[in-house]
């Protein structure tokens, strides 16, 4: 019977890589969020986020978020205030039944780009730029598939017919995606003086993203560092209660 | 019956109107369970507690979770973002669903292995299967509820199944989803039956126990206890034992729950559910695997379009396991004294194995047939194999008592006398 532990394990082991094949394998990063004990790097992450505020959020919404929640990131309550403030948001209806502009605060949710999908496809060539909240968690290989998704950008193989409006990419399933290479080196300047190349800002904003996929995720890992020691030391005492009481039996 | 020997006023005066404490004692220390249970035997008590977590984390859940095709999505996401703990409540839950399939798997194959099944503990297994139906419904239901990709298409795939009943197919499945496609109705009505079914699962479960209780465990060794020479009191014995199993148990499921939570989810769950882009691929949880693969194996059967011969193998894959009592035909329950079937049954184990990786890929090229070849040999095992080995195999000889078999001196009456018995 133990065998079938075994088969169980291999079982599990040969369902999981389901999916992935005949693409180009992703490289491998390391992320200061890998591991039991990774931790989001606040200062990339920060980075991440003027990327995504100066870049990807021409076309990218990320509806799950509100400014508040930067304080994730270690923005202090008045930064979030100047950055939320910086946006145009449509409140109301006032008392004359009218919606109206309102600098944003920090409760309120980002600023999408785009008022609804058909203003964003009617502005992209018909292509619909996905809400980025969820990303990370919403593709095989995570921030390593953004990471190189963002620099995969390739002419097309001798041969190969690219549609109108489309670009070569090594990553993105069928190679052709609609989104223009968003980043190409020096696209921002950091406020930390750290150099804007294209690596460096893949990797950051991949770290934005990976945090706004999971906020929570530290808070995860410290709780679940804390319950399994509870629960070795405890099964820990059950073995020797149980081999205990069992002595006579044997 | 001999009552407990309760001290306390308020016990005795409770008891004697409401016998409580009389049954707990009499299902719990004086219950005589057999003196050698494996760790095979924890599975039982695992499946109980998982039952238990599921409906308590679902519970919570229900209470921040929106039943509603422009909400659902998002009001997941909240629980995960903002409510406090509610990343622990829900990915304790999705684990949890996994994990409840794991630990009832392997009670299952335990009951192959050991014959648990036989006479006189038929209809403790019927209502085995049973509670597997039934678990198979609720996570199916519960897994539309977070309207991502999977679910949505998922559901469709699944609730379109219906619709290769001849005739009546494809009334059934407008009944099923209340409309013309998988919709705000349908997400209502699979979040009322995701509710109800774990609590009608708990019925099963205490009718589940009553059997049990009536004839006690089998054991390893597959023969019936003989005397009490043969048997422990449940408690402390078994409770410490599953105390200490459900430890090793929870170190694992909380590995994952902390720290690898999304491993066993399908990334494309965590986009929103959009009737009007197909993903690439669909495919089922992973404990649905072996049973998605007998759906799309099977090829037309003489009259039968393979649409409709994939629906009945499907169902008829569970049906099957009502008919083992009467389809095995051997008297001795335990693999143990079973040279053949002991080695057969692995085979069974490998077949749903690649069942479960025929599942996950597409029908195309070997998987075609690797996925046909284990369709079969599912069913030849239980309709074929289980009988002839049943008549063909000659088993060793049985031990003359439990206590004969597994302790050194032949055992000397346990139990009653033990230490930790008196109060
Ligand atoms: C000019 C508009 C535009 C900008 C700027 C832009 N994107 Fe995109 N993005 C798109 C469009 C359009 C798509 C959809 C592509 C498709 O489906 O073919 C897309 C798709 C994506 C995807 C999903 C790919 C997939 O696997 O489906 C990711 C990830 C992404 N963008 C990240 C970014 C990041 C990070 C930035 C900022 C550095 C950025 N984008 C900037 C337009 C844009
Ligand atoms: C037999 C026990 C149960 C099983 C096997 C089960 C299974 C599942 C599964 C697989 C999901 C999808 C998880 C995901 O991918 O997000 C789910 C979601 C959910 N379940 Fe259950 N469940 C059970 C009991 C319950 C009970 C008793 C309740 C309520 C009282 C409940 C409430 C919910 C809710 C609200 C959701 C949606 C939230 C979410 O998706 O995380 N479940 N369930």
């Amino acid at each position: 019977m133990r065998a079938l532990a075994l088969a169980v394990a291999l079982f599990a082991l040969a369902v999981v890589p389901a999916g992935a094949q005949e693409e180009t394998p992703l490289p491998k990063q390391s992320w200061s969020f890998d591991g039991p004990f990774g931790t989001y790097d606040r200062a990339a992450a920060q980075r991440g986020f003027q990327v995504y505020e100066e870049v990807c959020s021409h076309c990218h919404s990320m509806n799950l978020l509100h400014y508040r929640d930067l304080e994730g990131i270690g923005y202090s309550e008045d930064e979030i205030k100047a950055i939320a403030a910086a946006q145009q948001v449509t409140d109301g209806p006032n008392d004359q039944g009218e919606m109206y502009q309102r600098p944003g605060r920090p409760s309120d949710a980002f600023v999408p780009p785009f008022a609804n999908p058909e203003a964003a496809r009617a502005a992209l060539n018909g292509a619909l730029p996905p809400d980025l909240s969820l990303i990370i968690k919403a593709r095989e290989g995570g921030p390593d598939y953004v990471d190189g998704l963002l620099q995969g950008y390739k002419n097309p193989p001798a041969g190969m017919k690219m549609a109108d409006n489309m670009q070569y990419n090594e990553y993105f399933t069928g190679h052709q995606i609609a989104m223009p290479p968003p980043l190409a080196g020096d696209d921002v300047k950091f406020a930390d003086g750290t150099k804007a190349t294209l690596t460096q800002e893949a990797h950051d904003v991949a770290t934005f993203l990976t945090w706004a996929s999971e906020p929570t995720m530290e808070e995860r890992k410290f709780t679940g560092a804390k319950v399994l020691i509870f629960l070795l030391v405890m099964t820990g005492v059950l073995y020797g209660a149980k081999r205990q009481i069992w002595a006579a039996v044997h | 019956m001999a009552a407990a020997p309760q001290q306390n006023k308020i016990v005795r005066w409770i008891d004697h109107r409401l016998p409580i404490f009389t049954f707990m004692q009499h299902e719990l220390n004086e219950y005589p369970t057999p003196r050698n249970l494996s760790y095979w035997w924890n599975f039982g008590s695992l499946s109980g507690i998982m039952l238990v977590i599921m409906i308590v984390t679902g519970v919570f859940l229900a209470m921040q979770y929106t039943p509603n095709v422009n909400m659902a999505f998002d009001s997941v996401e909240r629980i995960m973002r903002d409510v406090n703990f509610g990343w622990l409540l829900r990915y304790l839950h999705m684990n949890g669903a996994s994990f409840f399939f794991i630990v009832v798997y392997v009670h299952l194959f335990r009951g192959l292995y050991y014959g648990s099944y036989k006479e006189p503990r038929e209809l403790l297994w019927m209502l085995g299967v049973v509670i597997l139906l039934l678990m198979m419904a609720t996570a199916f239901m519960g897994y539309v509820l977070p309207w991502g990709q999977m679910s949505f298409w998922g559901a469709k795939v699944i609730t379109s199944l219906f619709s290769a009943i001849p005739v009546v197919g494809d009334s059934i499945v407008r009944w099923l989803w209340g409309g013309f496609s998988v919709d705000n109705p349908t997400l209502n009505r699979f979040f009322s039956l995701h509710y109800l079914l774990p609590f009608v699962i708990v019925g099963v479960v205490v009718l589940h126990l009553v059997a049990l209780h009536q004839h006690g465990s089998n054991n390893p060794l597959g023969i019936d206890r003989k005397g009490p020479q043969d048997s422990i009191p449940f408690h402390p014995y078994y409770t410490v034992k599953d105390m200490f199993g459900l430890g090793v148990f929870l170190i694992i499921y909380a590995a994952f729950v902390f720290y690898m939570p999304n491993a066993l989810g399908d990334p494309q769950n965590y986009v929103q559910a959009n009737p009007m882009q197909t993903p690439l691929e669909i495919v089922p949880e992973w404990y649905f695997l072996p049973f998605y693969a007998i759906l799309r194996s099977v090829p037309d059967i003489l009259f039968i379009p393979a649409k409709l011969a994939g629906v009945l193998c499907l169902f008829g894959a569970i049906g099957v396991l009502f008919f083992l009592p009467w389809l095995d035909t051997s008297r001795v329950r335990s693999a143990r004294f079973r040279p053949v079937y002991k080695w057969v049954f692995w085979l069974l184990v490998i077949d749903v194995a690649v069942l479960g990786y025929c599942g996950a890929h597409r029908p195309e090229g070997w998987f075609i047939l690797a996925g046909r070849l284990s369709t079969l040999y599912y069913f030849v095992h239980f309709i074929i194999l289980f009988p002839v080995i049943g008549w063909l195999e000659r088993p060793l000889p049985l031990p003359t008592s439990i206590a004969a078999a597994v302790t050194r001196k032949g055992g000397a009456p346990l139990g009653a006398a033990s230490p930790m018995e008196k109060h």
